[in-house]
Parts: C-alpha cells; sequence; structure tokens
C-alpha cells in the first residue's frame, strides 16, 4: 500500500521537457494522423505518465510499477502542445481509494507552458493486489 | 445539422503488432505486455494486448476528424474496460463509432463514443467534447 502521508502532495518535476517536431511526428503518424502543426489529444500522456511513473514510484510514496493497470484517462485541453513547447509538470494524487484488496490511485499531472495551464491529464491507476 | 443523436459513421481502425511497436516508441510505453507473447501470457493475459492509451489515441483521432481537426478536442475521457487482444501475424479490427449525445450551453458538442474488439466492448464512458466551428457543414 502507499504512503498514505504522500495523498494530496504536489510533485514538481525538476525541470521543463521540451517537446521537439520529431515527437509529434512519430505520435501522429503512429495513430494516422496527418496534422502534426500540433500534438495529437492524447500525446500528452507522453509526459504525464512518466512523471506519474517517477514520483509514484519513487520512495517517498513506494507504488510497484510493474502491478499497475490503467483503469482510466481523462484530459482536459486549454491549449494543445506544439513542438518547442517547454512544458513543466506538476503532479499531485488527487484521489486514493481501496477496493478488494486493489488500490486505486488517480494522479492528476498539469502541463503547464510558460507558466500558463496547457493542458491537465488524470490517470486511474489499480495498483492489483 | 449537428444535434443529439446525430450519428457519426462507423469506421474501422486496423491493429496489429507492427502498429503497436509503433506506438510504443511513439509514447515512450514500452511495457512489455504490449509487444511480447510469452511475458503477456506469462501475466496472466491471453495474448500481447493494445496500449490502452493506443485505443483512445484512436478513437480520439475518429472524434476530431468528424468535428474539424486535431485541435477540436477540450476534454476527452474513457475507462479501459477490456482489452484489445493483438495476435501475431493478423489485424484486429478496433470498430468505433460515435453519437452526438449532448450540446452543451457554450455549443461544445459532447460525444458518446463506443469502440469494440472481437464483439465486446473495450471502452466504458468514452467521451469527448468538442469544438464544432471550424467543422465543414
Amino acid at each position: 500500500m502507499i504512503n498514505p502521508d504522500s495523498i494530496g502532495r504536489s510533485f514538481a518535476a525538476n525541470e521543463a521537457v521540451t517537446i521537439t517536431q520529431s515527437q509529434i511526428d512519430a505520435f501522429a503518424a503512429a495513430i494516422g494522423e496527418s496534422d502534426t502543426s500540433i500534438a495529437p489529444p492524447t500525446f500528452a500522456i507522453r509526459i504525464s505518465l512518466e512523471q506519474s511513473q517517477n514520483f509514484l514510484t519513487s520512495s517517498e510514496v513506494g507504488v510497484k510499477w510493474d502491478r499497475i493497470v490503467h483503469g482510466d484517462q481523462k484530459f482536459e485541453i486549454k491549449k494543445p502542445l506544439k513542438a518547442g513547447d517547454q512544458v513543466l509538470c506538476t503532479s499531485v494524487i488527487e484521489n486514493y481509494k481501496q477496493m478488494a484488496g486493489n488500490e486505486f490511485i488517480t494522479a492528476r499531472s498539469d502541463l503547464a507552458v510558460n507558466g500558463e495551464l496547457a493542458v491537465s491529464a488524470w490517470s486511474t491507476l489499480v495498483v492489483r493486489a | 445539422m449537428i444535434e443529439v443523436g446525430t450519428v457519426i459513421p462507423e469506421r474501422v481502425f486496423k491493429i496489429d503488432r507492427a502498429t503497436l511497436k509503433k506506438y510504443a516508441d511513439a509514447s515512450g510505453d514500452q511495457n512489455p505486455i504490449h509487444q511480447n507473447e510469452e511475458f503477456a501470457k506469462s501475466v496472466g493475459l491471453p495474448d500481447v494486448i493494445a496500449h490502452g492509451m493506443f485505443t483512445m489515441a484512436l478513437v480520439g483521432k475518429f472524434a476530431t476528424d468528424w468535428a474539424g481537426g486535431s485541435g477540436t478536442i477540450k476534454e476527452y475521457s474513457t475507462r479501459f474496460t477490456k482489452p484489445v487482444v493483438v495476435p501475431a501475424n493478423k489485424s484486429v479490427d478496433l470498430i468505433v463509432s460515435g453519437v452526438v449525445g449532448e450540446i452543451l450551453p457554450s455549443g461544445l458538442v459532447r460525444l458518446d463514443l463506443t469502440a469494440t474488439s472481437d464483439g465486446q466492448k473495450v471502452l466504458g464512458m468514452a467521451r469527448a467534447i468538442v469544438d464544432v466551428n471550424g467543422k465543414s457543414k
């Protein structure tokens, strides 16, 4: 089980991630999207899930990543991401519950570009018993 | 004319092991359950399964193609209810359909989306809120 003190705490990435055109091109190609002027809507998962993995598996929280199943996902997109954006990601465990021995962790990641919120991503991750 | 109940024509996306590899490389999600049959079976799965996020991305493509481009989506959410099983050496169909569920006071449109594979619904409560102002009429 996760460290209960970690629920509601904010974890900020140490540094911004720069989105490259080739990352957008590859993601768009993988889903058959021809418009590469902006990142496809779910591209943010590349950044948000890596950040969630980093903080959830840290010793402060203690999630074992190989027990994780992705339960649900939500995005709110204020401004589509694009090449050259420097994204600073802040994550928080917004919701936590236990059911039938499984843990349900909802991690919210806010992706900001130039200090302005661009995309919020919520991932509910199920840690199987 | 877009109104509640307007149906978006069904579309089929083909998924095979090569498309999963491409998505894995593009997304950075290299979990072996999406590429390695032996590993997938060792953790109790029937075979290699598609990334839930890949399915979500394809259904998102379906929604944004209808709405007028990949910048039209404002909110997008789903549950991952069943895996899309992808055997070796063949492609599986992801059948996607949608309907206008609500027109919000802001004018944005909520699409209720359905995705099935092998006769099973693979997403639950898949909903996208899109801006249809740029949609060709």
